[in-house]
């Protein structure tokens, strides 16, 4: 902690450490940082997906055809690690459907697509006003509700992060946008520095901190007036202004530029004492706090030399980036590319119906001279270029023969996931290998492993819990057949009428089968079909007896009840004497046959019997 | 002291056991594929080293010279070293079954490692007492060590580089241990022993 | 003469010295039951799908003890083959075609209208991924069913499906070389 107060003090003073490795690549800022942050002109169909945040998705609060207004909330937040997602504009949710996704696999993933009207409302704004007077709770749910995430690229929940249960002593708002082409903090801070200080205010006040740091390179000398400007007067905050180098605004490079201190190998930021949040996401606490706005909207630079007007546009969340393409003045070459995000860390967008979310702060749209595309990898020369240009200290050269090599192992030791795929190791590389591809590759792979290892873990608990269930049924079972035997030994043993009783039952059963055999042989049908007759016969007399007992119940009961049962058994009786009608004339045919006959029959009915057995085996 | 450290340099860099006299290369070649297992065989034989030079000293001075019985010099030194051997086989099995079975067949064939019965003969010639003895073998074990590891924190480099395909597996192996041999043969001459 | 009851004496002293050393020694150190298997058995799959000819992940796991071949695993795919190569200190070998093509992961899926509730897929179920009772509707757990294919063969009316599982985008794997945009309209 002494450390900590003589950082505060040397933070005060000016003092501005280094961060070793980084690379200086042409900035390409002027393209698009000449004009004010125009508005895009609304668009038809706004496509906003659930999942826009590191984290999980709760329930969605709309139907398909429902209407809504603008800034109503679509998706709920009850779980931790959810932010809810607003409608852009008010319209009318046409489909809740898997549609392209804001991510390098371009998956589809559930969007709320809204299709715009011509009536625009709002549903009414609830602001904080008196924020000062609110506890850390209040403004951080207001935080959560109002939908925001960390806007500087990663997306992580911001009423998370500031709700940090670690004593937090600074607070750094980075505006630093170190990545090429990329101008949308620039003109945010040069426009709007007032709203990003009290946004500044109101999270310190959230955390607690003693001191705010604003963060901003020295390529961006209007928006240091101008954020100086804003600063001035204010207790506890402080511009910083650091030299232009790729990537100072690395959470852990920016937090080592400022304060000397490296954040360790699986810590945060908040174990040292900080919380670092970008200046959009600032903007958009000011708006959540004191003007009850949802973010639903951020500013996006449109750039590259294939847009014959690069500027900023303030683009709602869900417009698609066509959109943003064609109001820049898109004009595509052959085998055009469009990146989402900067040219060291976007990725490339395959399908122009990408909507704009929460993280997207560019859409590059370059030319294949000015960028060109990758080139044909070669063999590493070994010539330590990447090592001296990680800003992270780690061995990419090593981390990329592993790589190669699938030695999980060796890459968790050479700390590959303290890799923050800058792409400086990859920008300086004389063989043009894709490094950061290979670590991402890699990172994927060991992340599968890890998740294999836990599901087979599982899977072989449960197998052995199955096999030890199993023994245990079957125990159980001879358990059980051994304890009735037993008992019913000993009760034969105990009571020896019982022996009588089953001696008797046995008997009664041994006679019924040799009677009914006797008198099978007796009235013995010619054919098989006649014996089919015969058992009909039998079973339609039992249902007479039946129906005859009913009825006599029935005519018993039918003073006392109504006339259903007396329905059912007509009903009943009914068919029973249609069938009458058929035994008693076969009845009538068959008479009883002679002795001699009888030999016959039988004798008919033996080879009726075999012919029938050989009908059905073949 | 200064007599036991030039010894020890001796051992270690001038006339080191692998590189320069070329005694005990199976395991040097067969176990250095991966730097734990290394690890894992240089203190196995360091400690096979150090206790049966030792033994094989007193055997040889108080058993076999007094009853004139140096002709069974070769037998009880293996004696002495089998046993050295199946103790320390027994003691890493209990401690570290993992190392066990990585070092498989490699940990009995200490027993046969030329460079064990040649520091015990050695030692002989050389006429040593027990200290220098004592010294000797530790000495050529942190040599013998040190050779171990160093290669094999070299060959599993090796392994994921891009060696061209005649090269790959025991050839590149081979020629990196030449021309560390050859590294080492700069150390002639820094003491003469 | 002397000279020789002189070696003979003096070996056999050593050898009783050296005999009650390891003698103690063995007893001292004494090592109980090889746990090889128990590690082999935590590298495997456990999906108990019975493609290596082997009742079961452990069976398999017993047999590379005793040195069977390491290359029968499809569930496990090259990362296990790779894993039992560093463990047993063998080569690693292309998975055996014999044994099954390396496949998506898959998971089971019942059509629960075609379902008669017989119970015969639960008791095939290695994992018990599959809850249900006799004459009530059966449906598979996901995140625990493991793809292994042993409820497929005992359903009497063939309603279970085998999906591939859909992997969200967080765990998505990037594959090597990422696909350029060609037409942007």
């Amino acid at each position: 902690m002494q450390s900590e107060l003589s950082l505060l003090e040397q933070i005060k003073q000016d003092k501005i450490w280094e961060f070793p490795g980084g690379i200086h690549p042409p900035e390409q800022k002027s393209l698009s940082n000449q004009t004010a942050i125009n508005d895009l002109p609304s668009c038809q169909r706004y496509y906003v997906p659930i999942k826009q945040h590191i984290g999980s998705t709760d329930d969605i609060l709309v139907n398909v055809g429902d209407d809504v207004l603008g800034n109503q909330a679509l998706t709920d937040a009850n779980l931790a690690m959810t932010v809810p997602v607003h409608a852009p504009v008010a319209g009318k949710v046409v489909a809740i459907e898997p549609h392209v996704s804001a991510h390098a696999s371009a998956k589809p993933e559930l969007t709320i697509v809204i299709e715009r009207s011509d009536n625009q409302k709002t549903i009414s704004a609830q602001p904080i006003k008196k924020w000062a007077s609110e506890d850390r709770l209040t403004l951080a749910t207001q935080i959560k509700k109002m939908g925001l995430s960390g806007m500087g690229g990663a997306g992580f929940p911001t009423h998370i992060k500031v709700n940090s249960a670690k004593p937090i002593d600074v607070l750094i708002l980075n505006g630093v946008e170190c990545e090429p082409y990329i101008t949308s903090d620039d003109v945010l801070m040069r426009e709007f520095a007032h709203d990003i200080i009290t946004g500044g205010q109101i999270l310190q006040h959230v955390l607690q901190s003693k001191i705010c740091v604003i963060a901003i390179e020295d390529n961006k000398p209007e928006a240091i007036e101008s954020i100086k400007k804003a600063c001035e007067g204010i207790e506890g905050f402080k511009v910083k202004v650091v030299p232009t180098k790729y990537p100072s605004g690395g959470e852990k490079q920016l937090i080592q530029l400022l304060t000397g201190e490296q954040v360790p190998s699986g810590s945060i930021p908040a174990d040292l004492g900080i919380v670092m949040q970008n200046v959009g996401t600032a903007y958009a606490v000011k708006e959540a706090i004191i003007d009850g706005l949802p973010l639903t909207k951020r500013v996006v630079t449109i750039t590259g030399d294939r847009v014959s007007a690069s500027q900023n546009v303030w683009a709602l969340l869900g417009t698609p980036v066509s959109e943003l393409l064609l109001h820049a003045g898109f004009n595509p070459e052959k085998d055009q590319r469009v990146i989402m995000g900067g040219p060291m860390m976007g990725f490339a967008v395959l399908d122009a119906a990408m909507p704009v979310i929460k993280t997207t702060n560019c859409i590059l749209a370059p030319s294949a001279y000015k960028l060109p595309e990758q080139g044909v990898e070669q063999a590493c020369i070994r010539c330590g270029l990447c090592a001296d240009a990680c800003p992270a200290e780690l061995l990419p050269q090593q981390l990329q023969w592993f790589s190669k090599a699938k030695d999980h192992e060796k890459l968790e030791d050479y700390n590959l996931f303290d890799c923050i795929e800058c792409g400086a190791c990859a920008y300086v590389c004389p063989s043009q290998i894709p490094l950061v591809q290979y670590y991402r590759t890699s990172k994927a792979e060991i992340r599968e492993a890890q998740q294999e290892k836990i599901k087979s873990d599982k899977a072989k608990v449960r197998f052995e819990q199955r096999q030890e269930r199993l023994e245990r049924e079957k125990e159980a079972r001879l358990a059980k057949h051994k304890a009735s035997a037993e008992k019913r030994a000993q009760a034969l043993q105990k009571d020896t009428s019982a022996k009588d009783k089953i001696a008797a039952a046995l008997a009664r059963a041994k006679a019924k089968k040799a009677a009914k055999a006797e008198e099978s042989n007796a009235s013995v049908p010619a054919t098989v079909e006649e014996d089919a007759a015969a058992a009909r016969k039998a079973k339609v007399a039992e249902a007479i007896a039946r129906a005859k007992a009913k009825k006599a119940s029935s005519q018993e009961s039918s003073q006392s009840t109504d006339a259903a049962p007396e329905a059912e058994t007509l009903a009943k009786e009914k068919p029973t004497s249609e069938n009458k009608e058929q035994p008693e004339s076969q009845s009538s045919e068959q008479a009883t046959p002679s002795a001699d006959e009888l030999r016959k029959q039988k004798i008919a009915a033996a080879i009726a019997k075999a012919k029938a057995k050989k009908a059905k085996s073949d | 002291m200064t007599e036991f450290f030039l010894l020890l340099i001796s051992t270690v860099f001038v006339n080191n056991f692998v590189l320069v006299k070329f005694l005990g290369l199976c395991p040097f070649m067969g176990v250095s594929s991966k730097i734990e297992t290394a690890m894992g065989m240089a203190m196995a034989t360091t400690f096979v080293l150090t206790l049966a030079s030792m033994s094989s000293y007193l055997i040889n001075a108080y058993i076999l010279q007094p009853l004139d019985l140096e002709f069974l010099r070769t037998i009880s030194f293996i004696l002495v070293i089998a046993v050295v051997v199946q103790f320390t086989e027994m003691v890493v099995h209990k401690t570290s079954p993992k190392l066990y079975r990585l070092l498989g067949i490699f940990l009995p064939l200490i027993t046969t490692n030329c460079a064990v019965l040649g520091v015990a003969l050695l030692n002989v010639n050389a006429e040593h007492n027990f200290a220098q003895s004592i010294v000797y073998g530790f000495g050529a074990a942190v040599g013998f060590s040190l050779v171990l590891v160093l290669f094999a924190a070299m060959r599993e480099r090796i392994a994921v580089a891009d060696v061209p395909s005649p090269f790959k597996g025991s050839a590149i192996a081979m020629i990196t241990a030449g021309l560390m041999s050859l590294a080492f043969l700069g150390f002639a001459g820094l003491v003469s022993f | 003469m002397q000279i020789i009851l002189y070696a003979l004496l003096a070996l056999v002293i050593l050898a009783v010295i050296f005999g009650a050393v390891l003698g103690y020694a063995s007893v001292r150190f004494k090592v109980e039951a090889d746990p090889l298997v128990d590690q082999l058995n935590d590298l495997l799959p456990q999906t108990q799908c019975g493609q290596c000819g082997y009742p079961g992940c452990k069976p398999y796991a017993e047999a590379i003890a005793n040195g069977d071949e390491i290359n029968k695993c499809p569930p496990g795919g090259e990362a296990t083959i790779k894993n039992i190569a560093d463990l047993m200190g063998v080569d690693a070998k292309p998975l055996d075609a014999a044994h099954g093509e390396e496949d998506v992961k898959k998971v089971a899926y019942i059509r629960e209208d075609e379902c008669i509730g017989c119970t015969k897929c639960i008791q095939a179920c290695p994992v018990d991924a599959i809850v249900g009772a006799s004459k009530v509707m059966h449906t598979v757990i996901v995140d625990e069913c493991t793809g292994c294919d042993l409820c497929v063969e005992p359903c009497p009316v063939d309603c279970i499906d085998m999906v591939p599982v859909q992997q969200p985008t967080s765990h998505w794997k990037w594959k090597e070389p990422l696909i350029p945009i060609k037409n942007l309209s």
